[in-house]
C-alpha cells in the first residue's frame, strides 16, 4: 500500500525501535533564547558535547527589542537571556546570528529564509509554531526543553508514532481572503484540539496555488488546532524559494535533492486515519472574537450569545472569554474599535504578508486613536521591504517601522499591550494576556490588521474603499 | 527526575477548558535560565490580585480546603498553546504530581513525563464526577496507583486508566532519557553513515 508524506519523512528517520518507542533521527534543530538555557546548563553537568553543532542554528528572537537595538538591551533579564544563549552557543560550538547580525530574526522566519529548512527534513525547536516549517514537506515540532537537551545530546528523539490528518481544500481563494483566514476558518471548524494526536497534511488544488509565503502561514497556525505538525508535500513552488539560498544544496547536489524530494508526495492509495474536506471558494474574511484562536467567525458576524451554547462547558468557555474581552453578545464585529494592531510574527511577518498590508495602506493615515507598528520577521525581510520602499509606506500612514522579532506576539520585550487595550494582531494566539495582562487580542489577516488601524475598528476588507 | 509510583493526596478542582500554558506560566516568567523557583508564579494572574501580589481569594488554589494539593483536576485540552517546560517545572515547583482531565495537548502532556508528572486521561463523565465529588467534601482526596494504572476515590470506587507501557515504565523508574538513548549511539553512527550516502545535502556543513 502507498504511504503519505508524513510516513515518508518518518521512515526515513528511524534509527531503531527501542522497547515502545521509536528512536527518530533529527536533521536540524533551531535554538533560541527562552527554551534553551536549560538545556545546555544539563549537557554541562553532565559533560555532554552537541552531537551535531552543523546540524543546530541558534538566534535570539522573543526578547530582542524592536527600537534601538545598537543599545543594547534594557531589561537585564532579558539580556541575561540572550547573553546565556551567546555564551552556550560559542561554548559548545553552535553557529548564531547573533541580536546585530542582518540576518537575525524569529527561528520560523530566518531557518526557511536560509535553506536551512528543506523538504524531507525531520526539524524541531523548543517552540511550538516549529510546524511552520512544513510547509516544506519537512517533519517539524515544537518540543519542550528536556527534548531540546536530547537533539543535542543525541540528535534523535524517542517519539510515539502519531496520526495522519489528510486536509484538503478545494476552491480559489476569494478576493481579500488569505491563507490566514483559510487556516483560521480551519481552526475554527477543527477547534483547538480537533487536531490532537495528527500529524495534518494541507493538500489539493488550492494548497498548490499557494506561495511558500502562504503554506508558512498555514502550517504555522496547525499547532492552534492542536496538531502534531502540519505538512505541505514539496513543488515546483518549493523549489524555486528554495534554489539559491544560502544553505541550499547547490550544482549536482540540487539536483539530486529535488529528485529525492519530487518523490515525497503521498501515494494516491495511501491511507490517512482521518480526512476533511474544506471548501475555500465562499471563504470571508476571520476575526477571532475570544481567548482562543477556534473562537473565529466570519468578519460580518456579531459577538456570540454564550445562551445559546449546546452544553454548559461550552457556556462558561463563551461567557470567560466575552469577560475578558469585553464584549457583548450580538455585537457586530465589525464595530469593534481598536487601540492598537500589530503587524508581524512567525504567522505573518513575511515580506508578502508585508506587502498585502502596504497594499492597501498607501496613501492613507492610521486613525488618531489607534498605534500601529509594523515587526519584519527577520532582518532580512525588512531589508528587502525597504528596498521595496514599503518602509515608507508604513511610516508615512503612521505605522511604527521596527526591528525583527517575535515583538508583541508574546511580548516578552517590551512591546506589550496595557490593560484593557484592544489590538487587532497579525500574530497566533489571542490567549489571555498573551499580549499583555489584561490586552485583548484579535487574530486576523495583514490585509484586516492594516485596514482596521486606518478605519479605527475592523472593516470587511472585501467591500472596504 | 523524580519517579513517580504512588500517590495519595487532596484534589483541587480548576474548572475550566482549554487552560493554555500562557495561563499556566505567564511570559515575564520564562526569561529564567533556571527550572526551580516558578511555583510561586503558577497561575499567575488568576491567582494574584491585579496589584500581582495579593492572592485572589476567589481562586481555587488559595483557597484554605486545597491547601496542600498535589492533584489537580480539570477539563479538555489542557496545556494547550505554547511548548515552554515551564508549565510542568511551575506545577511540579507549586507540589503538583498528577493532573486528570478528559484530554491534554501534546507538547505539555509530552512534557509532563520528562518532569515526573503523571497527567491521566479520564472518560468525561468520570470527570464531571470528580468536580461534584470535590466540590461536596472538604479535603477530599484521590489515590493514584501508577504501576495498576488506577485512580481509586474515598469511597473506594475504583478506575483504570491508560498509559503508554513505554511513559510508564520511564515514570516508574524515574529514567533519564538521555543516558538510554546513547546505549544505542552505535546504530545511531550506523544511521548517519547510510544516511550520508542516502541523503548527502543533509551532512553538508551549512556554513552559517
Amino acid at each position: 500500500m502507498g504511504r503519505t508524506l508524513f510516513e515518508k519523512v518518518w521512515d526515513d528517520h528511524v534509527v531503531t525501535e527501542t522497547e515502545g518507542a521509536t528512536l527518530l533521527y533529527i536533521d536540524r534543530q533551531l535554538v533560541h533564547e527562552v527554551t534553551s538555557p536549560q538545556a545546555f546548563e544539563g549537557l554541562r553537568l553532565a559533560g555532554r558535547p552537541v552531537h551535531r553543532p552543523d546540524a543546530t542554528l541558534a538566534v535570539p528572537d522573543h526578547n530582542v527589542p524592536t527600537t534601538d537595538r545598537a543599545h543594547g538591551i534594557s531589561d537585564p533579564v532579558s539580556a541575561l537571556q540572550v547573553d546565556t544563549l551567546e555564551e552556550n552557543a560559542r561554548a559548545f560550538g553552535v553557529p548564531i546570528f547573533s541580536m546585530n547580525d542582518i540576518r537575525q530574526g524569529i527561528v520560523h522566519v530566518i531557518a526557511p529564509e536560509q535553506g536551512f529548512t528543506l523538504p524531507g527534513m525531520t526539524l524541531v525547536c523548543g517552540d511550538s509554531h516549529t510546524s511552520t516549517h512544513g510547509a516544506f514537506g519537512a517533519l517539524a515540532f515544537g518540543i519542550g526543553t528536556s527534548e531540546v537537551e536530547h537533539v543535542l545530546a543525541t540528535q534523535t528523539l524517542l517519539q510515539k508514532k502519531p496520526q495522519s490528518f489528510l486536509i484538503r481544500i478545494t476552491g480559489t481563494l476569494p478576493h481579500g481572503t488569505t491563507a490566514k483566514d483559510l487556516v483560521l476558518a480551519l481552526i475554527g471548524r477543527l477547534g483547538t484540539d480537533g487536531g490532537t494526536g495528527y500529524v495534518l497534511e494541507f493538500a489539493g488544488p488550492t494548497v498548490r496555488s499557494l506561495s511558500m509565503e502562504a503554506r508558512m502561514t498555514l502550517c504555522n497556525m496547525a499547532i492552534e488546532a492542536g496538531a502534531r505538525a502540519g505538512m505541505i508535500a514539496p513543488d515546483a513552488v518549493t523549489f524555486e524559494y528554495l534554489k539559491n539560498r544560502p544553505m541550499s544544496p547547490r550544482g549536482e547536489m540540487w539536483d539530486r535533492a529535488v529528485a529525492a524530494w519530487q518523490a515525497l508526495a503521498s501515494d494516491p492509495d495511501a491511507h490517512y486515519d482521518r480526512t476533511m474536506d474544506f471548501d475555500a471558494s465562499t471563504l470571508v474574511p476571520q476575526v477571532t472574537w475570544g481567548t482562543n484562536p477556534g473562537m473565529v467567525l466570519p468578519v460580518t458576524s456579531r459577538v456570540p450569545d454564550p445562551e445559546t451554547a449546546p452544553d454548559a462547558v461550552s457556556r462558561a468557555n463563551i461567557k470567560n472569554a466575552l469577560d475578558y474581552m469585553g464584549l457583548r453578545p450580538g455585537t457586530p464585529l465589525d464595530s469593534l474599535k481598536i487601540d492598537r494592531v500589530f503587524i508581524g510574527s512567525c504567522t505573518n511577518g513575511r515580506i508578502e504578508d508585508l506587502r498585502q498590508a502596504a497594499s492597501v495602506i498607501r496613501g492613507r493615515k492610521v486613525a488618531p486613536h489607534v498605534s500601529a507598528m509594523v515587526v519584519p520577521g527577520s532582518g532580512l525581510v525588512r531589508m528587502q521591504a525597504e528596498k521595496e520602499g514599503l518602509d515608507r509606506v508604513f511610516s508615512e500612514a503612521g505605522f511604527e517601522w521596527r526591528e525583527p522579532g517575535c515583538s508583541m506576539c508574546l511580548g516578552m520585550n517590551p512591546d506589550q499591550l496595557a490593560p484593557g487595550e484592544r489590538c487587532a494582531s497579525t500574530s497566533n494566539r489571542n490567549f489571555e494576556g498573551r499580549q499583555g495582562k489584561g490586552g485583548r487580542t484579535h487574530l486576523v489577516s495583514p490585509t484586516m490588521a492594516a485596514a482596521a488601524a486606518v478605519a479605527g475598528h475592523f472593516v470587511d476588507i472585501r467591500t472596504w474603499s | 527526575m523524580e519517579a513517580f509510583t504512588k500517590l495519595d493526596a487532596v484534589a483541587a478542582p480548576i474548572d475550566r477548558a482549554n487552560i493554555d500554558t500562557d495561563a499556566i506560566i505567564p511570559k515575564q516568567f520564562l526569561k529564567t535560565i533556571k527550572r526551580t523557583g516558578l511555583g510561586v508564579s503558577l497561575f499567575y494572574d488568576w491567582r494574584y490580585l491585579p496589584d500581582g501580589k495579593t492572592p485572589n481569594p476567589e481562586f481555587i488554589l488559595n483557597q484554605e480546603r486545597y491547601k496542600g494539593t498535589r492533584i489537580l483536576v480539570t477539563r479538555q485540552n489542557f496545556g494547550s498553546g505554547s511548548s515552554r517546560e515551564h508549565a510542568p517545572w511551575a506545577l511540579l515547583d507549586f507540589g503538583i504530581r498528577a493532573i486528570l482531565a478528559p484530554s491534554f495537548a501534546d507538547i505539555f502532556y509530552n512534557n509532563c513525563f520528562k518532569n515526573g508528572i503523571l497527567p491521566v486521561r479520564l472518560a468525561e463523565d468520570q470527570i464531571d464526577r470528580l468536580f461534584r465529588d470535590i466540590q461536596a467534601t472538604v479535603g477530599y482526596r484521590i489515590a493514584i496507583d501508577l504501576s495498576a494504572q488506577t485512580v481509586t476515590l474515598p469511597d473506594q470506587t475504583r478506575w483504570s486508566f491508560e498509559i503508554d507501557p513505554f511513559r510508564k515504565k520511564c515514570l516508574l523508574e524515574g529514567l533519564d532519557d538521555i543516558a538510554l538513548t546513547l546505549t544505542h549511539k552505535d546504530r545511531v553512527r550506523q544511521y548517519e553513515e547510510r544516511r550520508k550516502g542516502e541523503a548527502p545535502w543533509l551532512f553538508m556543513h551549512h556554513g552559517a
